[in-house]
C-alpha cells in the first residue's frame, strides 16, 4: 500500500506515507533554510522600506555610471544562474569534465559580483556615505543600505566557497548530483534576492 | 531529465526572459513617474522574475505539488505580516514634518 502511494503519489494532499514530498532530506533541508532566509531579507528590505517611507527627504546616490555598474552585476548573477543549472544538468549526466567546468563559471561570475560591488562600495564610502553618516544628513539611509548589501555580499561570498568545495567534491567523487542540486538552490536563492535589491534600492534611488 | 538538451533550451529561455525583464525595469527607472506607480511596477516585475527564477531554475514547477504547498503560501503569509508595520511609518512622517 504505502508502496504504491510513494511510486504514484497523486494527490498534493497526501501526508505521511514515505516520502511526502520526494526529495532527499538534504533538499528538503535546504528549502526550508531558504524560506527562513528570505524572510531575514524581507525583514531588511522591508526595513528599508519603513525608513524610506518615514524620511522626508532621501538621497538618490547612484548616477548613471552606478546603475550601469549595477545592472552588470544584475547581468553578472543572472548568467551564473544559468551557468549553474548547466552545471547541474551536466551532474545529472555524470559528465564530469562539463560539470566542473560549469561550476567554475558560475564562481567566477559569483567572483565578478564581488569584485564589482565592492568597489560601489568604496566609491560610495569615498564619498562620505558610511552606515553612520552622509554628505545628505540622513544617516539611516547608509545604516539600512549597507545592512541589506553587505548581507547579500556575505550571501554571495558564502556561495563561492560553497560552490567550491562543491565543485572540489564533485570532482574527487565525494558528492553526488543530488548535492550539486541543492547547492544550486542555495545560489538561485542568492540571485532571487538580488533581483529584489536591484529595483528597490538602486532603480528607486537613481539620480534623475 | 532525460532530454537534456531541450532542458537547456527551457534554461536559456528563462534567462533571456530574465534579461529582457531587468532592461525593462531598467527603462522604467528613468521614465518620470510617481514613486508610489514605479514601486509597484518594479515590485511586480521582479515578483514576476522571482517566479520564473522559483519554477525553472530552482525547478519547483517539477517537483511534487505538496512542496510548492508547504513552502510558498506560508511564506506569502509571513511576508504579508511585516507589511503591518507600514501605517507606522507613515505616522512617523507625519510627526515629523
Amino acid at each position: 500500500m504505502s508502496e504504491a502511494v510513494r511510486e504514484t503519489g497523486i494527490s498534493a494532499w497526501a501526508g505521511g506515507g514515505g516520502s511526502p514530498f520526494s526529495i532527499s532530506s538534504n533538499k528538503l533541508g535546504m528549502w526550508l533554510f531558504l524560506v527562513s532566509d528570505s524572510l531575514t531579507f524581507t525583514a531588511l528590505l522591508i526595513a528599508y522600506s519603513y525608513v524610506r517611507v518615514a524620511s522626508e527627504v532621501w538621497p538618490r546616490p547612484f548616477e548613471s555610471f552606478s546603475i550601469i555598474m549595477a545592472s552588470v552585476m544584475t547581468f553578472c548573477l543572472l548568467s551564473s544562474s544559468v551557468t549553474m543549472v548547466l552545471a547541474v544538468a551536466a551532474a545529472k549526466r555524470k559528465a564530469l569534465g562539463q560539470t566542473t567546468l560549469w561550476l567554475g563559471a558560475t564562481i567566477l561570475g559569483g567572483l565578478i559580483f564581488i569584485v564589482l560591488h565592492a568597489n560601489e562600495w568604496m566609491e560610495l564610502i569615498h564619498h562620505g556615505v558610511t552606515p553612520f553618516a552622509n554628505p545628505w544628513g540622513v544617516p539611516l539611509f547608509g545604516a539600512t543600505f549597507f545592512t541589506l548589501t553587505g548581507l547579500h555580499m556575505t550571501h554571495v561570498t558564502v556561495g563561492v566557497i560553497y560552490l567550491g568545495v562543491i565543485a572540489w567534491g564533485f570532482s574527487k567523487g565525494k558528492f553526488s548530483s543530488d548535492d550539486v542540486e541543492i547547492s544550486g538552490l542555495y545560489w538561485h536563492f542568492v540571485d532571487l534576492v538580488w533581483m529584489f535589491i536591484f529595483p528597490m534600492v538602486y532603480l528607486l534611488s537613481n539620480a534623475l | 531529465m532525460s532530454s537534456s538538451e531541450h532542458g537547456n533550451r527551457l534554461y536559456l529561455t528563462v534567462w533571456s526572459a530574465l534579461l529582457i525583464l531587468t532592461v525593462v525595469e531598467i527603462a522604467l527607472a528613468y521614465q518620470h513617474l510617481t514613486v508610489m506607480v514605479m514601486l509597484l511596477l518594479l515590485v511586480s516585475l521582479s515578483l514576476f522574475k522571482a517566479g520564473l527564477i522559483v519554477a525553472y531554475f530552482m525547478h519547483l514547477r517539477f517537483e511534487r505539488m505538496s512542496l510548492t504547498l508547504t513552502l510558498i503560501p506560508a511564506l506569502i503569509m509571513c511576508i504579508a505580516l511585516m507589511f503591518i508595520i507600514f501605517p507606522d511609518s507613515l505616522r512617523l512622517l507625519e510627526l515629523r514634518r
